[in-house]
């Protein structure tokens, strides 16, 4: 005890960890932390007749109270998770296959696929979102004909116009451009194995598909699981693309819409409605909540028992 | 005059950049050679950028003496806020009627604030070769209209109707708000619907959904992601025969398209109904308040209501139809067209732009998004008008 009170006493005070933590801590409270309380705080007021008053917690219960504004909230909320359903199901699949078949030395012109495939990653979703219009466009697109020309005319459909179809096209169009980041991850990952474990295997009569399922598989999993909460937070913030391609109106029927349009529809307001920023931060702090629980259940139910090899 | 030994200038405030040269080599110059010792400069800010720029000056007190203003809500808050002067006492504002007057005073009709400049007129713009082909004419009625469609789309050279839903909006304002004026006849219907008296759900509000159900078939393939450029493109291409149109289309469509156009008017139910227009309120010009040259200002306003600038203004931006009660001509064919219906019909603004649009849900919005989905056959015209209605009285008071 009088030990343990002698060695703290001499530790000497650590100034330099503050010094060096200070200016990264100012700067995040500044940008993040700080808009996050003004956020919290704007959503407890209502402003009517160019006053503000104080709600408390009014602007949430009308936001979960009233059939109106929670109709369009749990809409926006389930569409999220199934334009996050199709990314986890198709994009981190093709991101690991992708990497997979990159990384064996026997394939030529690696380096080239590799690029092509990051480049649509590095382009502005206003383009994206534009020249994806323009090639499923039924008028003047480059797929209907495309699809003739295989024979395949009856699978085309005003893709981005029908209701049962607009959210998924999106989300696969969102897969398309971003698929370059999982793959470039998982790709790191892969490399990163030694060779030596690659081989052991091999004695073990180990190879091929089985050699990446039973020993590069596990070995990538921290990665995988890295790529899957990026994406949830991805996913969950999106917007760009929606706004680009379909209007703040998120159309057709608010098939699309998704938590950031709805976010920017009622914070902003958009054509003859007006903005409501109140509101607005009500549905920005449910959108943080949701966002900070998913990313909770990550690092404490996944993170913390997803098992390390030490390599 | 006696004391102008110095020029005043007066600036006038806009959205309208594209309006910039007919401002400084038209319209200023007929004025200034009127009123010697005033001089006004033409200071536009890109659109989307008007309100909060105009919003900022007016607070920092350097806007300009002019203020262009924007229908209903825009401005009326200017108005509330002590920005806008009154300026309902102008000699000239008796050449305004009162739709003409909607879109720049109080709710009770009390003060305005904005002498009107322009509107634009609503209606079909159609190919006159695609009609000569199918041998079909001018439809008056609901029926000829249909039957014409029908008898193009069986020629099947062109496409019968060029519109698409993906934008929504062409939808509600040139669909739902251009054919449904007739159904509520115009102003009538409009004005129950504030005062309460008139539910959205009533037959004459569910009729024009009933109409815009039918529209889909004569759409052409893939309608339901055809966007706004899409449809224009379409019809100055020539691949289509009607196009369900606002006016200010006109010079553009005048600038692409290389066949005739002619125009018709909405068809009304059955052949010698009265008629009705949707004849929109889009532009007006009012005083800031803190000007230093009231005077001068008012002079210019008062201009602004005369015939000659009626004249100067609808001819120098076809498709933009001077709001006063002067016998405008128009050089332009097409615009006269569509100018030649205020003689016939009664006019009425969109249903939804005053008072009606404020809340949440807002009703223009969602006039968007039901009338698309009524065309795609996703929901009934009844669905339709009852969600309006559900949507109007969740906020509105007189429909509670």
């Amino acid at each position: 005890m009088t030990q343990e009170q002698a060695t703290s006493s001499r530790r000497p005070i650590r100034w330099h960890i503050g010094v060096f933590l200070a200016p990264a801590v100012l700067v995040y409270s500044t940008f993040m932390i700080f808009p996050l309380f003004g956020t919290l705080q704007l959503s407890l007021f209502t402003t009517s007749e160019q006053q503000t008053y104080f709600v408390g917690l009014d602007n949430f219960r009308t936001l979960f109270g009233d059939p109106r504004w929670s109709g369009a909230f749990w809409n926006a909320l389930v569409n999220n998770l199934w334009f996050f359903v199709i990314h986890m199901l198709v994009q981190n699949p093709i991101g690991i296959l992708l990497a997979a078949v990159l990384s064996n030395p026997k394939l030529r012109m690696r380096g080239f696929y590799r690029s092509a495939i990051f480049v649509p990653t590095i382009m502005s979703f206003v383009i994206v979102g534009f020249a994806w219009k323009l090639i499923l466009s039924p008028l003047w697109g480059i797929a209907p004909d495309m699809l003739k020309a295989v024979g395949l005319k009856f699978l085309f459909a005003p893709y981005l116009g029908k209701e049962e179809y607009a959210l998924t096209t999106l989300a696969l169009i969102s897969v398309w451009q971003y698929v370059g980041i999982p793959m470039m991850l998982i790709y790191a990952a892969l490399l990163s194995i030694p060779q030596e474990v690659i081989e052991a295997g091999e004695v073990e009569g180990v190879t091929g598909f089985s050699a990446f399922w039973k020993i590069k598989l596990p070995l990538i999993l921290p990665a995988i699981g890295i790529i899957s909460i990026l994406t949830f937070v991805g996913n969950f913030n999106a917007f760009d693309l929606v706004y680009a391609a379909q209007g703040a109106l998120a159309g057709p029927n608010y098939a699309t819409d998704i938590l950031g349009t709805f976010l920017y529809r009622t914070f902003f307001g958009f054509q003859m409605q007006l903005g409501d920023p109140n509101m607005g931060s009500a549905v920005a702090m449910i959108m943080f909540l949701i966002i900070l629980t998913g990313v909770c259940i990550y690092l404490f139910g996944i993170q913390m028992r997803m098992t390390r090899y030490q390599l | 005059m006696s004391v102008a030994s110095a020029d005043v200038t007066l600036t006038i405030e806009s959205w309208r950049n594209d309006d910039l040269s007919i401002w400084q080599e038209k319209i200023i110059p007929a004025f200034e050679a009127q009123n010697p010792g005033i001089k006004v400069v033409f200071a536009p800010t890109a659109p989307a950028q008007y309100n909060s720029a105009l919003n900022a000056k007016l607070e920092a007190g350097t806007a300009g003496d002019l203020i262009t203003c924007r229908p209903f809500d825009g401005s009326l808050s200017l108005y509330k806020a002590g920005h806008l002067a009154e300026v309902g006492d102008l000699a000239n504002m008796k050449n305004f009627g009162p739709v003409a007057k909607s879109g720049w005073s109080t709710d009770d009709g009390s003060a305005t604030f904005c002498v009107p400049m322009a509107s634009v007129i609503h209606g079909f713009i159609y190919n006159k070769d695609a009609f000569k082909e199918a041998g079909v004419s001018v439809p008056t009625t609901v029926d000829e209209f249909f039957a014409t469609l029908e008898a193009i789309k069986k020629d099947g050279n062109y496409v019968p109707l060029s519109m698409g839903v993906a934008d929504q909006w062409e939808a509600a304002t040139m669909g739902y708000a251009n054919i449904g004026v007739n159904y509520w006849k115009g102003e009538e219907g409009r004005q129950a619907v504030i005062a309460g008296k008139m539910k959205l759900t009533h037959p004459d509000w569910v009729a024009p959904y009933a109409q815009l159900a039918k529209w889909g078939p004569y759409m052409g393939d893939g309608y339901e992601a055809q966007s706004y450029p899409d449809s224009q493109n379409m019809f100055t291409l020539g691949r289509a025969a009607i196009y369900p149109a606002g006016s200010w289309e006109i010079s553009g469509f005048n600038a692409q398209a290389d066949f005739e156009m002619g125009a018709f008017k909405v068809p009304v139910q059955s052949a010698g109904d009265e008629c009705y227009i949707s004849d929109h309120v889009d532009i007006a010009l009012g005083m800031n308040k803190a000007t230093k040259n009231p005077e001068a200002v008012r002079t210019f306003l008062n201009w602004v209501g005369s015939a000659e600038f009626a004249d100067l203004y609808a001819n120098s931006l076809p498709g933009f139809f001077s709001l006063s009660n002067h016998n405008v001509s128009m050089t332009d064919p097409l615009a006269q067209e569509f100018v030649g219906w205020r003689g016939e019909c009664n006019s009425s603004i969109r249903p939804y732009h005053q008072i009606l649009s404020r809340g949440t849900p807002n009703l223009a919005n969602e006039y968007w998004v039901t009338s698309a989905n009524v065309i795609r056959g996703t929901m009934t015209p009844e669905e339709a008008a009852a969600h309006m209605q559900k949507g109007l009285a969740s906020w509105y008071a007189p429909q509670q």
